[in-house]
């Protein structure tokens, strides 16, 4: 029984450093004062971090990414609020088909996916740019919004929107004084993940940029010049914590009250 | 007093191919406290809701004090709803849970306050005003309810099993309470249940359902003493049925021949039709006397007692007699099981307490 509780614990650790040893190697080497990335380290240096401060381009997308970021994840996210609502309250005909349709670009390969905006966009005759972008990453982010907001829902209450209605609340009154404070820690948590899910991808941005670059797209530019290398090691690892964060934000809010229907909180409005 | 302060005319409600209320009409006065009784999936819950305004109904309407109410959403109405799993809002503590319904209602800070006051008064709340849902036992929990719906003072009061949540002891304080409390308001209280103790010891009136549709609907003691059928006899209290030929009527009485006992001349309140087998006779097992001797009622048979069950305020006998091919139950206070050792007993029936119905 013992020995097959280690050999569990050491395929277990196996198993995560697997997953992220590579990636700790990113901000080990964001700290070595080299410009190559092999061992031994040469010595510690906040350089490259400095070095980020100063680069414009960077700054530009950035800037980029978070209007693309913050467009596509709030879109995206009322969009499947909506759409998790009526699959999770209502029974209608055509559930399942329009289920599928929305749950369709989380299936099909994203490069497909980002050849047949492609191809829309420059036939109905637009410049490519941010706006493609945003459209391809709310279509893209909609339904991961859309299975975080149904988990939320599938387990609310519906008695108390009636309650609602029933002490003479309208139909909207109800929706801002109940349902959507109750709502509301699956609403910042599909936020979150749909901003974090658009600021890392890269496909569609490829595809659709044109010459205003996103994060993504700088980082794989600045790729091509090793003397490069070191500033977007400190960008990557920057951009781990930050990530790393808000999706344990997301799932800690995501969790909030969920399972125990006694600790149900929401925000008082 | 208002005899039809709640009518509902020819309702229906279909849901797809099922009719969950069947044309349906009766009454309701006003200050009345009147059940909705029936087994799960009668209607009567539907019913509930169509009041409340949370179903349309299919056809017919609805009037509260002479206002048509049939088209009105829940907004709208003057009715106020004690849900079955009392769905307060968890976000809000009790205070204002039950502010939650005054905001419309165009009242003054200090009256509002007044009102949450007094409200909490009368369900013995006060001092839980800061409590959240999570932190109250369910008995509290109801409470807030009652007050969240009476403080909007409403005509009506629905309400939706509100006792089944709790266990027996709590439930039978707050069958006292919740009576109390409506006879000292005065408000039209409309109670759906499917437990027939509580809609007997609690209503002025209950109807009876079941398929959709009202089986009876009277005073609780009639509900009991007089059911009008089969469905109403089985479902309020126990009873045995005995296979039964109604003969020739005499006045208000009809002669039937009964399965195992004989012929009689039986009380005929039912209009029950002269030379039938479409009918069953009833008896109820605490009108039936188990005794260990021959007694000198109308009807007395040697039985044998097969199994028994002491249930402490009394106990409830199982047996058989002969040309009865069918287990009695007869209940008795005065004997428990440890009384007849041979198991061998009389039982006894007045033909006062034998009731014919029509089998539909």
């Amino acid at each position: 029984m013992n020995e097959k509780n280690n050999s569990l614990l050491i395929y277990t650790l196996i198993y995560f450093a697997f997953l992220y040893v590579p990636v700790l190697f990113l901000p080990l080497f964001s700290f070595n004062d080299a410009d190559y990335m092999s061992f031994p380290l040469a010595g510690f240096t906040t350089e490259h971090y400095e070095e980020m401060w100063s680069k414009r381009n960077l700054h530009k997308a950035l800037w980029a990414s978070i209007k693309v970021g913050v467009v596509a994840s709030v879109v995206s996210t009322v969009i499947a609020l909506f759409a998790a609502k009526a699959f999770a309250r209502y029974k209608f005909r055509g559930q399942k088909v329009s289920y599928g349709a929305i749950m369709m670009p989380f299936l099909i390969p994203e490069i497909i996916l980002a050849v047949a905006l492609l191809i829309i966009w420059i036939n109905l005759g637009f410049k490519l740019g941010l706006v493609p972008v945003t459209i391809g990453h709310i279509l893209f982010c909609t339904p991961f919004a859309m299975l975080i907001l149904i988990a939320r829902i599938e387990g609310f209450d519906f008695s108390l929107e009636e309650a609602s209605r029933d002490l003479g609340e309208s139909a909207w009154g109800t929706f801002y004084r109940v349902s959507f404070p109750l709502y509301l820690p699956g609403i910042v948590a599909a936020l979150l993940l749909s901003f974090i899910i658009s600021f890392d991808e890269f496909i569609l941005a490829f595809f659709l940029t044109g010459s205003d670059a996103t994060l993504p797209m700088y980082m794989w530019g600045q790729m091509r010049f090793v003397q490069k290398l070191p500033h977007v090691l400190a960008l990557g690892a920057v951009i781990l914590v930050f990530t790393t964060f808000i999706v344990l934000l997301a799932f800690w809010l995501r969790n909030l009250g969920q399972g125990k229907a006694k600790k149900d909180i929401g925000i008082n409005l | 007093m208002n005899n039809s302060f709640i009518q509902i005319n020819n309702i229906s409600k279909h849901f797809a191919d099922v009719k969950a209320v069947d044309d349906v009409s009766f009454e309701i006065k006003e200050g009345e406290f009147f059940s909705l009784l029936g087994p799960s999936g009668c209607g009567k819950t539907t019913l509930l809701r169509l009041l409340a305004g949370f179903e349309y109904p299919t056809t017919g309407n609805l009037f509260i004090d002479g206002v048509d109410i049939t088209e009105l959403s829940p907004d709208k109405r003057p009715t106020n709803m004690v849900f079955q799993n009392y769905a307060i809002f968890p976000h809000l503590n009790v205070e204002k849970n039950i502010q939650f319904g005054l905001r419309k209602l165009g009242l003054s800070n200090d009256e509002i306050n007044n009102r949450v006051k007094d409200v909490l008064t009368l369900v013995k709340l006060e001092g839980y005003e800061e409590r959240f849902s999570n932190q109250l036992s369910g008995g509290q929990r109801q409470r807030v309810a009652l007050a969240r719906a009476l403080v909007r003072q409403p005509k009506v009061l629905l309400l939706d099993e509100p006792l089944g949540a709790l266990d027996k002891k709590l439930r039978d304080e707050m069958q006292l309470e919740l009576r109390t409390l409506q006879k000292n308001i005065g408000i039209t209280f409309v109670f759906v249940t499917h437990d027939q103790q509580e809609a007997i010891s609690m209503s002025d009136r209950v109807a009876v359902m079941n398929n959709g549709k009202i089986q009876q609907l009277s005073a609780p003691n009639e509900l009991y003493k007089n059911p009008e059928n089969i469905f109403v006899s089985d479902f309020i209290g126990e009873t045995n049925f005995l296979k039964v030929m109604t003969k020739s009527s005499e006045g208000e009485f009809i002669n039937a021949s009964i399965e195992g006992l004989g012929e009689f001349k039986i009380k005929n309140n039912l209009n029950i039709a002269e030379n039938s087998s479409d009918v069953v006779c009833s008896v109820r097992p605490e009108s039936m006397m188990i005794s260990k001797v021959k007694s000198d009622w109308d009807i007395c048979l040697e039985a044998k007692i097969r199994q028994t069950s002491y249930l402490g305020e009394m106990t409830r006998f199982y047996v058989e007699a002969k040309g009865i091919d069918k287990v009695i139950t007869v209940s008795s206070q005065h004997f428990d099981n440890q009384s007849f050792a041979d198991n061998e007993c009389f039982i006894s029936i007045s033909l006062e307490d034998i009731s014919i119905l029509n089998k539909k």
